[in-house]
């Protein structure tokens, strides 16, 4: 068996969404808990103090191209992936069977456009300027605080990055315990676990991200 | 209960032979009695066409007794019908009520071509299993029943896999028409026994392989096939499946 043979093969092709998956699920905590620091409410400066570290220490930057790497096999096996199963049914039927499953589980493809839009936003409206501004090498970077009050001082960017992380946890809510199971949890105890889990995640760091551009449109943070 | 006659009016797929073009056409059936199941439904309607010098319509049957998988109807947007746990043979009139409308449509899917009206070719599915779907390493004679220690819960696990019928409900139910809850039953009801441990790896490997080169989607764990499966598959069985394809993956020598 050969590693073509795996990684061309319905399951493989599955493992490799599972594991790039999994990769971006850990990436979105470390995401989301830098951010977080906007919270410390000092005018941005313990969060710009993270962001200087992020983008001028050379581990997270080279963690940072691994995770393109993850993002890009993650948005081009899942469109390949939709694209197969869907020309898999032929004759579509009358009427559709949708009691066995939810919809966000039938979605994920929809709900996986809808967030690459989003990150096509997003970076644009963020890491671009900020690498560009240094010339994608290390250096001096935006304030990128400041940057975040200007960006939601708009009442359509807030709606837009509420709309994405949005679809961001109905697709968590699916692809956290999708995952596990794709990588074999087969044990109802460990699949109970994770399920708690997803759910929770699905939850906990959508909300937190959307809890951001809230909290500047609404001036909580100064 | 009380015996009730109903009348009802089918919307039911005709499809002369695989090239040609399909539609629905609509019958009316009357006094039919709910004691009735819904096989024998269609039997009084192809009567009923013969009469009117009509030709029957097509429909897969066997055992009618729910054990032989042969049946596969998609009544009203489930595979089998409304009820749970149930195959279409086993469906009885009293699920539905005077004056209903009921849409039957064959299993949808390209591994699964229509052959006639509402029966499809589903011999992909014999393709599968002679692909690793069976042990064949010598046993011996049969021994005690005692004499090889099987874990109870192992056992039941494997038994329980051993349940799928094959009748591709699954399939037909999957957005992605994925066989993956059929190929994970006739992975795991092995997987979890001694006699089937030698031949893991290649029979997990080989099935899969056949299953994709059969047109069969990726599954997506949405759990539609667990949802609809008249025996009840677990959905964990895929789970164990993958676990099976990742350890060969890694570990075989071929």
């Amino acid at each position: 068996m050969t590693w073509k043979e795996v990684f061309t093969s319905s399951v493989g092709k599955k493992l490799v969404m599972s594991f790039t998956g999994i990769f971006l699920i850990l990436f979105l905590i470390v995401h989301a808990g830098l951010n977080a620091c906007i919270w410390a409410n000092d005018g941005g400066t313990m969060f710009n103090a993270g962001a200087h570290f992020m983008g001028n220490n050379v581990v997270p930057r080279i963690l940072e191209i691994g995770l393109f790497v993850g993002l890009f096999l993650h948005i081009i096996q899942g469109l390949m992936l939709e694209i197969s199963n869907r020309s898999k049914r032929g004759t579509n039927y009358a009427v559709s069977y949708s009691k066995g499953s939810k919809w966000y589980s039938r979605s994920m493809g929809l709900l996986g456009t809808i967030i690459l839009i989003f990150l096509v936003i997003h970076l644009s409206d963020f890491w671009l300027p900020n690498r560009a501004h240094q010339g994608f090498l290390l250096g001096e970077e935006i304030n990128l605080y400041a940057k975040m009050q200007e960006e939601f001082s708009e009442l359509w960017v807030v709606i837009v990055y509420v709309a994405g992380c949005l679809s961001l946890g109905y697709h968590l809510a699916h692809g956290f315990q999708s995952a596990f199971r794709t990588i074999g949890v087969h044990n109802k105890r460990y699949n109970a676990i994770f399920s708690c889990l997803g759910y929770g995640y699905a939850i906990i760091i959508p909300l937190a991200f959307i809890m951001m551009p809230i909290s500047f449109y609404f001036h909580w943070l100064n | 209960m009380e015996h009730k006659n109903i009348n009802l009016t089918l919307k039911v797929w005709r499809q002369q032979s695989t090239v040609s073009k399909g539609e629905f056409v609509t019958y009316q059936v009357k006094n039919i009695s709910q004691e009735m199941s819904f096989l024998e439904m269609f039997d009084v309607l192809n009567e009923q066409l013969i009469q009117e010098d009509k030709e029957p319509i097509a429909f897969d049957h066997d055992c009618r007794e729910g054990i032989c998988g042969m049946c596969s109807m998609y009544i009203d947007g489930k595979p089998h019908g409304p009820w749970q746990a149930n195959t279409t043979c086993q469906l009885h009139m009293r699920a539905f009520n005077d004056g209903d409308t009921i849409t039957v449509e064959p299993w949808r899917a390209q591994a699964f071509p229509v052959l006639k009206d509402l029966v499809v070719d589903r011999t992909s599915f014999d393709r599968i299993i002679q692909a690793g779907g069976y042990v064949s390493v010598n046993t011996g004679n049969a021994v005690d029943g005692n004499s090889l220690p099987i874990n109870k819960n192992d056992a039941d696990a494997s038994f329980a896999a051993a349940m799928c019928i094959g009748c591709g409900a699954c399939v037909a139910a999957c957005k992605n028409s994925s066989a993956m809850l059929f190929l994970s039953a006739k992975v795991s009801h092995l997987a979890l026994l001694p006699q089937g441990d030698p031949e893991r790896q290649s029979r997990v490997v080989n099935m899969v392989a056949q299953m994709d080169k059969e047109g069969f989607g990726a599954c997506t764990n949405t759990g539609a096939c667990e949802a609809t499966c008249p025996k009840e598959i677990s959905l964990s069985n895929i789970a164990r499946l993958n676990q099976e394809y990742l350890l060969a993956s890694f570990t075989s020598a071929e």
